[in-house]
């Protein structure tokens, strides 16, 4: 690949053969190598770091100023960190009204209260217009070590929980792009999952926001790591009706779709009724759902398999290169 | 998520038990060709084609996917509009875009000044891009079989009647029936009967697939897209093949009328002709494909740009679409699948297409141990 | 080649070629050139933005009986 092409940062493939072969080798030290969402450092210590690049930056349910802090504190969180504070650096578009930028910032103060979070440090660019699509973010967190996610601890049995309906970001920022004239009342579901911070200590082995490249993606990601195979009931997979609408008339599949509020863990066995019960009393979790869980008898370590809703088994694959809406 | 009664797991295993009875008393081993893409896409996506296998039927995928069927030529003919005309727009379904040619792809083509790339996802929005871009040229790049072809040729009278001189189409009109002919024909692919396409049905009706049963002797069934809509239409195939009596039964009634879509097709036989095509896979067949009228010059591209999408398919050495697209060939067979060419990697246009055999079986295989399933 | 799903009519535009369609809730523009005398409360199946058939509710209807009659032998 001689010229950088934007599937660098689809989250899929693409980039996940860019961290193997380029970032690794030239970084490759023993915090970087898990690419965990957050690097633990000495002091139980967890530090992470994220760019936002979205395109537009308003759509309902938020704008790039919740996602910059939400996006960062939810790495924390499911690292097993108790997120504390964050830093943020604006890459600001010559010409950009600051009346929008104003309007950001203060939606990056109320994510950080809700979230629990403090700015501390930060930094200002501006660059010439036409180079920034308006608004660019990056924001680092740093947070407090309160447990140690261990994916090849999964037993045969755990259970696979996922927090709430797929879909809604990517959905949000669809309409909100107006592209295929698409209509649909749908909010993205960007928030802070702070509130799963004390399901550390009820037992989860694991837990990953479902951001980009979704949720098929996430979990090819932990069966790599998992000893054991991992099967998800498609039947049981919590769906917004705007996920299904959009799945029937674009032809986009919801295994993909971003969420940026969104967790899926693994939960032994004997402790998913309990964890199931904690979530769905939070506003977050309502609709949260045992979705699958690590096989003993079906699958080879390191697949990840999917019973459809019509009985059949086959792999799910991790996102391999930019969803594209389909119609023929 | 509520499953609805098309994706019941009691529904289909119902339906699987009848067809496993059916195919276990039939006279020779069952294998249907679904024709459409879509289809492929379905029974593979759904996890029925392992279960088919088990219940006794071999699903063998068709030729009916527009972007595996339409030759690079046509392809690098859309690529040079836009890296070689400035202002100029190429509109085009999602799809079309990553089949890789020797001037790359429609996606990583560098367009000239003032001229993009537009995905859009209707004719009609490349319609409202011509409209709303009063300083640009639009091209259509509008590949289909008749479930779009109306909808293309709709907006392109518009366009005339309109006089959207900006508007244009480029075609690469496919036609369902003359691949069916042309495959059982050619007679080497072992098929025992068909699943016809519902949505391209839902145009043409069922009069276009009577030879199959007339001339041919094999028994097929209209079917639509859900797991039930699939299982029902291949249920019927085995019916009419356990009663020896082929004909073309619908099973798709509440979307298929026996008379198809008249005004659709009326909208058809006033602006496009038939035409000789070269198909991907199944080279030329004579009157299988469509292309304006000459009253619909103006809206049309290849004569509008003085055109000629070169009839060269462009397959990579090694490639066995072809034999893919006339169903002898299973992709898992060829000797590129899995190696060489992969989703990421591709070396055909099945490969490719979200309907490609290639990529539908690679994508939604099963696991590498197929386990007996507990209920 | 074939995406297309059961939508219902919720708008129809003064030209009466074009207008809205409801799909769970979602609304997205619809071309209904292709279809004779369209009425709000229709269901027409789209495909490409351009309504290719109108469902009959009738046969609908049979079809989603005659599921539900496999599903309860299923369940025997």
């Amino acid at each position: 690949m001689d010229k950088i092409s934007l599937e660098l940062g689809g989250g899929g493939k693409t980039m996940r053969d860019f961290i193997a072969r380029t970032i690794l080798p030239t970084f490759g030290n023993p915090r970087l190598a898990p690419l965990l969402d957050a690097a633990h450092l000495p002091g139980k210590i967890a530090f992470t770091t994220d760019s936002y690049v979205v395109d537009p930056v308003f759509f309902p349910g938020g704008d790039i100023g919740t996602l910059a802090v939400n996006g960062t504190v939810n790495d924390l969180v499911v690292s097993g960190a108790k997120p504390l504070f964050v830093s943020l650096a604006l890459i600001i578009e010559e010409g950009l009204e600051t009346s929008s930028l104003n309007r950001i910032l203060r939606s990056v103060r109320k994510a950080a209260d809700k979230a629990g979070v403090e700015i501390v440090t930060g930094d200002t660019k501006v660059v010439r217009r036409g180079q920034g699509d308006g608004l660019y973010i990056n924001t680092s967190g740093i947070g407090r070590v309160v447990a140690r996610p261990r994916p090849r601890a999964i037993k045969p049995g755990d259970r696979l929980i996922l927090t709430g309906t797929l879909g809604e970001h990517s959905l949000a920022i669809l309409a909100a792009r107006g592209e295929f004239g698409f209509e649909n009342p749908v909010k993205s579901d960007c928030a802070p999952l702070t509130f799963l911070l004390p399901l550390w200590n009820r037992g989860v082995r694991w837990m990953r926001d479902v951001t980009r490249g979704g949720l098929a993606t996430v979990l090819s990601e932990l069966a790599g790591e998992s000893p054991r195979p991992l099967l998800v009931e498609e039947k049981d997979i919590p769906l917004s009706a705007a996920a299904r609408a959009a799945a029937g008339l674009l032809g986009i599949d919801p295994m993909y779709m971003a969420c940026e509020g969104r967790a899926v863990m693994v939960v032994p066995e004997a402790r998913a009724a309990g964890v199931l019960a904690f979530l769905r009393k939070h506003s977050q979790g309502r609709r949260a759902a045992i979705i699958g869980r690590a096989e003993k008898t079906v699958g080879r370590p390191g697949e990840l398999l999917l019973r459809t809703e019509s009985g059949g088994l086959r792999l799910l694959e991790p996102l391999t290169s930019e969803l594209l809406p389909r119609i023929c | 998520m509520t499953t609805d009664l098309f994706h019941d797991r009691r529904v289909t295993a119902g339906l699987l038990a009848e067809i496993a009875g059916l195919a276990g008393r039939a006279p020779a081993p069952v294998r249907l060709m679904e024709v459409c893409g879509t289809h492929t896409m379905a029974i593979h996506r759904h996890g029925l084609k392992d279960l088919l296998r088990e219940a006794g039927v071999e699903m063998i995928s068709g030729p009916g996917c527009p972007v595996c069927v339409t030759p690079d030529g046509y392809h690098e003919t859309a690529i040079r509009l836009v890296t070689e005309r400035e202002n100029f727009i190429l509109a085009t379904f999602g799809d079309m875009t990553r089949i890789p040619t020797r001037l790359g792809s429609l996606q990583t083509a560098v367009p000239a000044r003032g001229s993009a790339v537009k995905i859009v996802y209707s004719p009609a929005e490349a319609f409202e891009t011509a409209r709303r871009n009063p300083s640009k040229e639009v091209v259509f790049f509008g590949a289909g079989f008749e479930t779009t072809i109306p909808a293309i040729t709709v907006t392109a009278l518009r366009a005339l009647s309109e006089r959207l001189d900006r508007f244009s189409v480029l075609t690469a009109f496919w036609t369902i029936p003359a691949p069916l002919r042309a495959i059982l024909t050619a007679g080497e692919a072992r098929i025992s009967g068909f699943l016809y396409p519902g949505h391209v049905s839902a145009i043409i009706g069922l009069e276009p697939y009577r030879f199959v049963a007339r001339e041919f002797g094999l028994p097929g069934a209209v079917s639509g897209f859900e797991p039930a809509d699939i299982l029902l239409g291949i249920r019927s195939v085995l019916e009419q093949i356990r009663d020896g009596r082929p004909r073309v039964d619908n099973a798709y009634a509440r979307v298929v009328r026996t008379e198809g879509n008249p005004a659709a097709r009326a909208v058809m036989e006033d602006a496009l002709e038939p035409c000789d095509a070269l198909w991907r896979g199944l080279g030329r067949i004579p009157g299988s494909g469509l292309r304006f009228k000459p009253q619909a010059a103006a809206v049309d591209a290849a004569g509008k740009y003085g055109l000629r999408p070169s009839d060269d398919a462009g397959d990579a050495p090694g490639c066995r679409c072809g034999e893919v697209l006339r169903g002898i060939l299973s992709p898992s067979r060829c000797g590129l699948f899995g190696r060489t060419c992969t989703p990421e990697h591709p070396r055909g246009p099945c490969m490719v297409s979200l309907e490609g055999a290639c990529l539908v079986h690679h994508k939604y295989r099963g696991p590498v141990r197929a386990v007996k399933r507990k209920i | 080649m074939c995406l297309a799903i059961p939508v219902r009519v919720v708008g129809i535009d003064p030209s009466g070629e074009t207008g809205k369609v409801d799909y769970l809730g979602t609304k997205i523009g619809a071309n209904f050139a292709l279809i004779k005398d369209i009425r709000v409360g229709d269901w027409v199946i789209v495909h490409a933005g351009f309504a290719i058939s109108r469902l009959d509710e009738n046969e609908a209807r049979e079809t989603l009986d005659m599921l539900r009659e496999v599903q309860r032998a299923g369940e025997g």
